[in-house]
């Protein structure tokens, strides 16, 4: 300004109109305060719309996949696995594709195009055009660039075992959610919750930075059963025959190990597929074994002989005069399937006389006998955790009548499942300990519960040998080369409050080695349809080949010579009714 | 003198800013690797998954029961051919 004023200093300055300078420096004092008024409003008031644009275009929001936990059996083998997959689904009425586009998507898909325009004409928003697809699938198909055609991730749950192991497993529902069996009881431990993360990416869509972890991912946990996969097939194969043999409407078997409770086998049948169950019937995914009851008949007796010889009132050897096969009390009659006479406690469990145990029941205080069953655990859920177990009926002692503590000396009027029964058989097995039983595997020793005195189990435990040899009611139930215990049931099934004529359960319980007891197996056939309908017929021969095949397969040695086994060649094997 | 520590001080400064922009430039390229071989070993877990799945329907017991009857003709033997050995024993 200063030079220009120099040089213009021979001339008179030009003439300006007075108000010009001052107007121009106001305009240009206004425009700059505009800016800064406009600059501090977005500043401070659009601030955080102009924030999420501006990280919209560089940070996402990412999801972080957590799977469901796996489900492996004692030996870690897989029961049930997740994997990703993908659903492809439509929006039919915003589809807009040529029939070459439909021929190709159907093509992609793998499935028949008549199917897939079938779905595409269905009155609804949204279809499952298919699920679960293979990723690769999936990106074949979304490659078309069909309108309206989409997919998305999910994870499917696959169940190597099948129909062997369903109703302990059981499955997951929509959104990999447990929804039966131990998928349902476990769901918290199993299951996973998705993470998320802001990330920023670059121009090609690759992720440079992490910017904050959001939620952190939750990997669902695995699971480790109790079972073992092979003596799981062993039980479903056996008990599949035998209710098939038999003509029964269903059979279940549970196996456990006496020393730490664990269910090492738990079949049903029938059974279904739960990687294909759109067509199994509700009832077919009945777990018998734990949320069913039934009145146990004769394998109950040995708990009423326990009482007994417990109370120190009768010792293996006393007398019991069981005939002439019927006793009355009030007006109703205990009947004996065959008369027996003068009988030792030892032979009422050997032949299974309903008398002789319900003259032993009756001279018993109620609140005693009621003791020991409910200390053996009936009446009380097994525990497992599993969903819905039930409890089994135990009514208190107090109001039990005569005819009612005599018929629960046989196992009538009381209603048991079979884990229950199967566990109350460890109190004989372990010397009067009662252990917990699991569904999942144990790795500490597990502390049991006293029930009875040890030589009372020691007592039972050769009752329940003399009850499996030639002479008892289930010499079928031998097993070559190990001595067995154990005893048979056979009772008439309740046909709403009466008993039906020919309607029965089947029964069988016992443990071998009898010498130092390495498992506890229960076989129950549901209403036998064939000509033989007794546990000791039935049953006891299912019991022999499951524990015969199982302890040689867990390498159990030998506690008896291999030509053990003697069956009586002619006469019929001794019958018993409940 | 200040002129010449002022110079120097400068260089130093621009030194220090592309040296920033390489590194984080060089982190960035690291960290796409990074996401890379994390998104691969998710992959190499699903496929794991997946062969678990198909180990385990190989491996039933009732295939492998029923190839080892119909196919390679084999029998449980008897009781009394089979000997069980205590391994505590030994």
């Amino acid at each position: 300004m200063r030079a220009a004023t120099r040089s213009h200093a021979g001339r008179a300055a030009p003439k300006l109109p007075r108000l010009r300078a001052p107007l121009v420096f106001g305009a240009l004092l206004a425009l700059f305060a505009g800016l800064l008024g406009r600059s501090f409003y977005l500043q401070r008031f659009d601030n955080a719309f102009l924030q999420e644009q501006g990280s919209s275009r560089y940070s996402r929001e990412l999801d972080v996949p957590a799977h469901r936990g796996r489900i492996v059996d004692r030996f870690g083998e897989p029961l049930a696995v997740s994997t990703p997959v993908k659903a492809v689904w439509a929006w039919p009425d915003k589809v807009n594709a040529t029939p070459e586009q439909l021929r190709a998507l159907a093509a992609a898909l793998e499935m028949p195009s008549a199917l897939l325009t079938q779905k595409l004409a269905q009155d609804s928003d949204f279809v499952y055009l298919k699920k679960p697809v293979a990723p690769e699938v999936a990106d074949r198909a979304a490659a078309l660039n069909i309108k309206g055609v989409h997919d998305e991730n999910e994870y499917w749950r696959y169940y190597p075992g099948g129909e062997v192991m369903s109703h302990i497993v059981g499955f997951t529902g929509d959104r990999d959610v447990g929804q039966e069996g131990m998928e349902l009881a476990q769901q918290l431990w199993l299951g996973g919750k998705p993470g998320s993360r802001r990330v920023i990416i670059n121009r090609r869509g690759e992720i440079v930075e992490d910017v904050a972890s959001i939620r952190a991912p939750q990997e669902g946990r695995d699971l480790a059963l109790s079972i073992d996969s092979r003596l799981q097939y062993l039980a479903f194969r056996e008990i599949k025959a035998a209710v098939e043999a038999n003509k029964a409407k269903a059979g279940a078997m549970v196996m456990l190990d006496p020393r730490t409770g664990e269910i090492l086998a738990l079949a049903n049948w029938p059974s279904y597929n739960p990687n294909n169950r759109s067509r199994a019937a509700r009832d077919k995914m009945r777990n018998r074994a734990l949320i069913d009851t039934f009145e146990p008949g004769s394998t109950l007796k040995p708990f009423t002989i326990a009482a007994a010889l417990d109370s120190g009132k009768f010792a293996p050897g006393t007398i019991v005069d069981t005939s002439p096969g019927r006793f009355s009390i009030g007006r109703a009659t205990i009947h004996d399937a065959h008369r027996e006479g003068v009988l030792t406690v030892e032979q009422v469990i050997q032949k299974s006389s309903n008398v002789g145990a319900a003259k032993i029941a009756l001279s018993l205080p109620a609140e005693t006998m009621w003791r020991v069953l409910s200390d053996a655990g009936f009446g009380t859920p097994p525990m497992t955790g599993f969903p819905g177990e039930v409890s089994g009926r135990l009514r208190p002692a107090k109001s039990w009548r005569p005819i009612e503590q005599a018929t629960m000396a046989y196992g009538h009027g009381i209603s048991v499942n079979l884990v229950q029964l199967a566990r109350a058989y460890t109190v004989f097995a372990n010397d009067g300990e009662l252990k917990p039983v699991s569904l999942l595997k144990v790795d500490a020793p597990v502390a049991g519960r006293p029930v009875l005195k040890p030589q009372t189990a020691r007592a039972v435990r050769h009752m329940l040998e003399m009850a499996v040899l030639p002479g008892g009611t289930a010499p079928k139930a031998q097993v070559s080369g190990y001595r067995v215990a154990g005893k048979t049931g056979t009772a008439h099934k309740l046909d709403g409050h009466v008993y039906a004529n020919n309607k029965y359960i089947s029964s069988f319980v016992g443990f071998a080695p009898a010498s130092n007891p390495r498992l506890v197996i229960a076989v129950m056939l549901d209403e036998p349809g064939g000509d033989q309908y007794y546990g000791g017929a039935i049953a006891a021969p299912v019991f022999s080949s499951v524990m015969g095949a199982a302890l040689r397969m867990l390498g159990v040695p030998p506690d008896a010579p291999v030509t053990n086994v003697i069956l009586p060649a002619d006469s019929p094997e001794i019958r018993e009714e409940t | 003198m200040m002129v010449r520590i002022n110079l120097l001080l400068l260089a130093a400064l621009v030194a220090c800013a592309l040296s920033l922009v390489t590194s984080r430039h060089q982190a960035r390229k690291l960290f796409v690797d990074l996401e890379r071989e994390q998104s691969q070993s998710r992959a190499y877990e699903v496929e794991y998954g997946q062969l678990q799945i198909e180990q385990s329907t190989w491996a039933m017991p009732g295939r492998v029961e029923k190839i080892a009857r119909e196919q390679l003709h084999m029998q449980l033997p008897a009781p009394g051919r089979i000997e069980i050995i205590d391994a505590a024993a030994r």
